[in-house]
């Protein structure tokens, strides 16, 4: 029981990697980005193909990639997301629906329909002991990965700069415009930021296990039910409902392989229920 | 849907005939009241033409080639498919990427009660619609939940647990799925015969459908949600009560298309029946079409079985064209095809506003 708990905590790890961009995007622009888990996964064959071409370690990869990981999706929402914001979802819905379709495409097209991996330079197979039990060091990377990005994101909005302007176009565009903020250049600082930490999960998902190009909308579906579970707008609502659907899923699939995911949607919907503004809620949808 | 052209009467006053005094009291008082007009001289030459299409088409088997037979009753559940994700988008504005749900359940619906149940499949067609309506129900009080881009995601999710539930239903044959086994004593053109006339009825039907919806009383009011909910809940509008309903026939158009692809298609398998695709083409037709005007849908089959027909042997190449098509249309041209037409030529097939004659 400890052991399936302590696996379903370190599963969450990985999903609050999946989830914080998805916060991120929705806390401060209310968009919802229906191809989260298609730019993860692209992250994930960006890292493949980088470390195919020069050997270096998969966190050098990762650094190098985040930048360019920034520069995507500040690009994407200046000159493409920022033009269908609205009170109407669908323009958005429809824009990142037809990119997953395109990224899922296109990684077919140039990598094959086969999965594939990032070697993660022996970190995979390495584990470490507490008391009767053994850990893989990579959950445990990953974990304190998740760990880190939350309480960084936190930081980032409660005490910088950038943050408060977060905050402002997320209350109130208008009056933030009016006090000078040029709020589509903060939506793209946004996106920004969330395509680095897709980049991260996007590597991490890749050196843990397998990535193939049809593997996006699974991961989007993840995100967002840990978003929903622990409340909108909120990185440690995120961070707590990821942990909530890895350790539902880790039991789940212990009870069975072939219903795990099925429980976790489950409880996902149960919560929608019970609770519909989620575990910790902030922002108002 | 041009609101400048359209009145916005009482919904108690509407009147029902194509023209009548929009007052009965009026003559009295003296004041002249001009005549409410709800059809268009090319609405009423579409209409023509299209009965006329349709009987000309409810003849095709006699003289046409039984591919054309299949290839019809393909994109007629494609059509009926994106229809319903219209009404349900583009009218009652809940943006669903989870109507495949519906779509798969009443394809196992259908196969399950001809099947197992001994009934004519082609009876099952509109008893499966029936259930995935009947289900909608209870899916709604989990998806009302959630609103926007939310409400998106949340329908996919539950079509992901209607797909992963059926998946494990060994009786239906699990993952790899089972096929129609209660037409099997049928020939093979009266089988075909009989799924093509089913299919243009259900095309007609849908059509008729939403269209008598949307110029009824009700349909006003989904109109008015639409535009502003609150608004319209101040105006008496029972906004929830609606959009129930749209949801509720959105799922039993959906449900009807699948159980007809899968008459059609005699094979089943839970991938197939639910996968998101479905839900995909549809907002592509749609959107392409044009979102909130029935010709959206009709003009955006058409592009689509043109397209489908000349690139699909291009594979992802074709598939990533779509997706940027979907895109540049949504960011450049959000009225699609058809609302680009009608803003510029003025053309409406099917009005469902109200004008006063000058």
């Amino acid at each position: 029981m400890t052991e399936t708990l302590i696996q379903g905590l370190l599963l969450g790890g990985l999903y609050c990697l999946f989830a914080l961009g998805q916060s991120l995007m929705f806390g401060v622009m209310r968009l919802t980005n229906t191809a989260q888990g298609d730019f993860i996964v692209l992250g994930a064959f960006g890292a493949i193909a980088l470390a195919s071409l020069v050997e270096l370690h998969p966190a050098l990869i990762a650094l190098v990639l985040l930048p360019v990981a920034f520069g995507a999706g500040y690009l994407l929402q200046r000159h493409v997301l920022n033009t269908t914001l609205g009170r109407d979802p669908l323009p958005s819905l429809v824009v990142t629906f037809g990119l997953a379709i395109v990224i899922q495409n296109a990684l077919l097209e140039v990598f094959s329909a086969d999965p594939r991996s990032l070697d993660s330079a022996g970190i995979n197979t390495r584990s470490v002991v507490v008391g009767d039990l053994a850990v893989g060091l990579l959950p445990l990377i990953v974990f304190g990965v998740a760990l880190a990005a939350t309480a960084a994101l936190q930081l980032l909005f409660n005490r910088t700069a950038l943050g408060r302007s977060f905050r402002a176009v997320s209350d109130d565009r208008e009056i933030a415009e009016l006090m000078g903020l040029d709020a589509k250049r903060v939506y793209a600082f946004a996106t920004g930021i969330a395509f680095m930490l897709i980049l991260v999960a996007g590597v991490l998902q890749a050196m843990r296990t397998t990535v193939s190009p049809s593997d996006g909308p699974l991961l989007l579906l993840f995100a967002f039910e840990a978003v929903i579970i622990g409340g909108m707008g909120s990185f440690w609502g995120s961070f707590a409902g990821a942990m909530v659907l890895g350790v539902t899923q880790q039991i789940g699939f212990r009870l069975d392989p072939g219903w795990g995911i099925w429980f976790g949607h489950l409880v996902f919907l149960a919560v929608l229920v019970v609770r519909p503004q989620g575990l910790f809620p902030r922002t108002r949808g | 849907m041009s609101t400048s052209t359209t009145v916005r009467t009482e919904p108690v006053e509407v009147p029902r005939s194509t023209h009548e005094r929009a007052s009965t009291g009026s003559a009295r008082t003296g004041v002249v009241v001009p005549l409410v007009i709800r059809t268009t001289p090319l609405s009423q030459a579409a209409l023509l033409i299209a009965l006329a299409l349709t009987a000309l088409a409810a003849t095709l088997p006699f003289w046409g080639e039984s591919s054309w037979l299949r290839e019809f009753v393909e994109i007629a559940c494609y059509f009926i498919f994106a229809m319903m994700w219209n009404l349900l988008a583009g009218y009652g504005g809940m943006v669903s990427i989870g109507q495949q749900a519906f779509f798969g359940f009443g394809g196992y619906l259908m196969l399950t009660l001809g099947n197992f149940a001994g009934i004519n499949p082609f009876v099952a067609v509109p008893l499966a619609a029936l259930a995935a309506a009947a289900i909608a129900v209870p899916v709604s009080w989990v998806a009302f939940r959630l609103q926007g881009g939310y409400f998106a995601i949340g329908t996919w999710v539950i079509a992901e647990v209607f797909r992963l539930s059926f998946a494990n239903i060994s009786a239906l044959g699990g993952g790899s799925g089972t096929s129609l086994t209660a037409l099997r004593g049928i020939e093979r053109v009266t089988r075909e015969r009989t799924t093509y006339w089913i299919a243009l009825a259900c095309v007609v039907a849908a059509i008729a459908l939403v269209y008598l919806f949307l110029r009824s009383k009700q349909g006003l009011a989904l109109l008015a949600i639409r535009d502003n909910e609150v608004a319209a809940e101040s105006q008496g509008i029972p906004v929830r009560r609606i959009k129930l309903a749209v949801y509720v026939v959105a799922a039993f158009g959906a449900g009807l298309a699948g159980a007809l692809y899968f008459v059609g298609n005699l094979r089943i398998s839970p991938d197939a029946a639910f996968s998101v695709n479905w839900t995909a083409f549809a907002i592509f037709m749609v959107v392409i079409g044009g979102i909130g005007r029935i010709e959206g849908p009709l003009v955006g089959a058409t592009i689509f079985w043109a397209l489908n027909r000349f690139f699909s042997d291009y594979g992802s190449w074709y598939l990533m064209g779509l997706g940027l098509l979907a895109i540049v249309v949504t960011m450049f041209f959000k009225q699609g095809l058809w609302g680009w037409l009608q803003q510029r030529h003025g053309w409406v097939l099917f009005p469902t506003g109200r004008r006063l004659s000058p």
